[in-house]
């Protein structure tokens, strides 16, 4: 197989909230023989909510983003839900609205730069499945993980709208019965746990302005993968992990129940079977200890 | 082309509660033949004509036009004339748990009492607010440019998919839901409106926009391709445009970002929680020294610059389009 290569869209938390999703994304493409370019020039995707003050600097934001994974002629792929969407929905409205993107790019013209539309873009989760293979995977686990109960946790802004899952992906994934996770989980020899929560929201974007609704979606998420009686979970969105991990202690209150599980990054998952070490992946980096290792 | 009809085994998961009799719901089980000419609908008549005579379901039209069909389909909500038994075996398999939109409201089976759905869709004024001449002398145009601004919301069928998917309405009784926000930009993007305080409703904190927690629930599964959470979005953006949108948490959040941008291109994620909240931020300290411990939380001198940060000061300044 020739050598994978993309442009890495980071994101912000990847930079600080979660450093260990940044320490472990790496561990695992150099283990893949993946080879990510890092886009140091792009900013924020705006993260769902820039919009709703200002569509237009969104979009032109983006675009600009997706300009510099055009400069290097590489397929852009990101690690966050939230930015794949964001992004991932820009590119579809320039694509499909000629006016709109010639009006973006006579922003862009005014640092030098264009939108054409040329680059892919996708979650280094499906860059992983639809490109590399989980086959692939398979024969390089080094440390099944077959002791532990998994619960996937998906997160909204991979799986919906599937309107952009059916554009973007060669095997789209269905907002109802996502497979992605469960497979990469069965690929690392671990067992997937199925319960109902798995494909729902987790709250993060609502934090600020409604902490209960996001506190009692939380509290549902982790509860429910504590019935299918999941060791950990695993999500490809450091939003949710966020979410996940760190406020389990306001979730608990919201719904009358003790609830905490560790929650991994999907490519702490894939680097734990792939035998990366604890400190490759920044498990020290959790609140809900990652205590299993 | 060759038209042939296939059939196969399915297995029903029937929900049966009946609020004068029954304490609890129980579920009733049938294995049917089932073809690929058929739509669920017609399983909730088999159902009812060849098993059980009791058995209750709302529809009307079968068209999907009334909107009184709706239930859950092994979770997802789906307009019962609409949705083929083929896809509906494609996506979940051969064993399907047909359920009424909210178990919490059922009344008969699929029955519910949709009064909340209802009740919210009043509380959005759901008509055009204008001083009508009685007698005009000609007739009050829209022209096809102004009536594409409704984006197709006028398309709702009030079938209540959607308010019954989303997870906000399920755990806070004062959210709108999907579709009355629908409802709300319907009415505010008709040139003809003039309402002062439709926008101001959904313009409240708890009930209103800004507790949507965008996960697209709403867009996913509404028969009608209304795509609520991208009126809801509208909403947003018509209220700081009309210079509506009150300062508070929500709104400084969406505003944050742009300061944000602009200092450094990715986020000071710190920096915005401090400007969305204010003093209030000091909730926060908890969790926060939690994460700090844990290395979750750099030092200001380590937050991180997008490279080039030139053009885009530049671009913000040029491409804003919005005033707080
Ligand atoms: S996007 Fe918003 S309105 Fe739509 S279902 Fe989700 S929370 Fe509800
Ligand atoms: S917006 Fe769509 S799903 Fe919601 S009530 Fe209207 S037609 Fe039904
Ligand atoms: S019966 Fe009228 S919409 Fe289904």
């Amino acid at each position: 197989m020739e050598k994978l290569r993309y442009a890495l869209f980071t994101g912000c938390t990847a930079k600080q909230s979660t450093p260990e999703q940044m320490m472990s994304t790496l561990a695992v493409a150099d283990k893949l023989g993946i080879e990510l370019v890092e886009l140091t020039e792009a900013s924020c995707c705006g993260a769902s909510h820039l919009q709703d003050y200002d569509e237009f600097l969104s979009l032109v934001l983006n675009a600009r983003n997706i300009a510099y994974a055009e400069k290097h002629g590489l397929t852009m792929v990101t690690i966050c839900n939230t930015c794949q969407l964001n992004t991932a929905m820009t590119k579809h409205k320039l694509d499909n609205n000629s006016e709109l993107k010639a009006k973006v790019n006579e922003k862009l013209a005014e640092v030098g730069l264009e939108y054409k539309g040329t680059s892919q873009i996708t979650h280094f989760l499906y860059a992983i499945i639809d490109d590399f293979g989980l086959d692939k995977i398979k024969e390089m686990v080094v440390t099944p993980l077959s002791q532990f109960n998994i619960a996937p946790f998906y997160g909204c802004h991979n799986i919906r709208p599937s309107e952009l899952q059916n554009e973007t992906h060669k095997t789209p994934e269905s907002a109802y019965r996502p497979t992605s996770l469960d497979d990469l989980i069965i690929a690392c020899g671990g067992q997937n746990v199925d319960y109902e929560e798995k494909n729902k929201c987790c709250g993060f974007h609502v934090e600020l302005q409604a902490p209960k609704t996001a506190a009692i979606l939380t509290g549902n998420a982790i509860a429910g993968a504590m019935d299918g009686d999941a060791d950990w979970m695993v999500t490809p969105c450091p939003l949710c992990h966020l979410k996940l991990d760190t406020q389990t202690h306001h979730a608990s209150e919201a719904i009358g129940r003790e609830v905490q599980l560790p929650v991994l990054h999907m490519q702490q998952m894939l680097g734990l079977a792939l035998g990366c070490t604890p400190a490759e992946l920044g498990l020290k980096h959790h609140v809900a200890k990652v205590d299993f290792v | 082309m060759e038209h042939t009809i296939t059939t196969q085994k399915v297995k029903f998961k029937v929900f049966r509660f009946n609020a004068e009799e029954d304490y609890l719901p129980y579920y009733d089980d049938y294995e049917m033949e089932v073809t690929s000419e058929e739509v669920v609908l017609d399983i909730l008549n088999r159902i009812k004509w060849d098993h059980d005579g009791s058995f209750s379901y709302r529809r009307s039209c079968r068209h999907g036009i009334c909107g009184a069909c709706a239930i859950k389909v092994n979770g997802r909500s789906t307009l019962a004339c609409k949705e083929s038994m083929n896809d509906m075996v494609e996506l979940f398999g051969n064993e399907l748990v047909l359920e009424p939109l909210s178990k919490k409201r059922a009344i008969k089976d699929m029955v519910i009492d949709k009064a909340d759905f209802w009740d919210k869709h009043a509380a959005v004024t759901p008509y055009v607010v204008t001083d009508v001449d009685e007698a005009p002398e000609i007739e009050n145009l829209v022209s096809p440019h102004d009536a594409e601004a409704l984006d197709e919301a006028d398309l709702c069928i009030q079938c209540g998919a959607c308010h019954y998917a989303c997870p906000v309405v399920e755990v806070n009784d004062d959210f709108f839901g999907p579709a009355a926000f629908a409802a709300a930009y319907r009415f505010e993007a008709d040139v003809r409106d003039e309402s002062e305080s439709r926008l101001m409703d959904v313009n409240q904190m708890g009930q209103g926009v800004w507790d949507c927690v965008k996960c697209f629930e709403c867009k996913e599964v509404c028969p009608k391709e209304i795509d609520p959470i991208g009126k809801i979005t509208k909403l947003h953006q018509k209220l700081f445009q009309e210079g509506k949108a009150e300062s508070n948490v929500a709104t400084r959040h969406a505003v944050g970002f742009i300061h944000s941008i602009a200092k450094r291109g990715v986020l000071d994620e710190g920096g915005l929680v401090l400007y969305s909240e204010g003093p209030a931020i000091v909730k926060h300290l908890p969790v926060a020294f939690k994460m700090f411990t844990k290395g979750k939380i750099p030092m200001p001198w380590q937050l991180p610059k997008s490279d080039n940060m030139d053009e885009i000061k530049t671009l913000v300044k040029s491409s804003t389009t919005a005033k707080f």
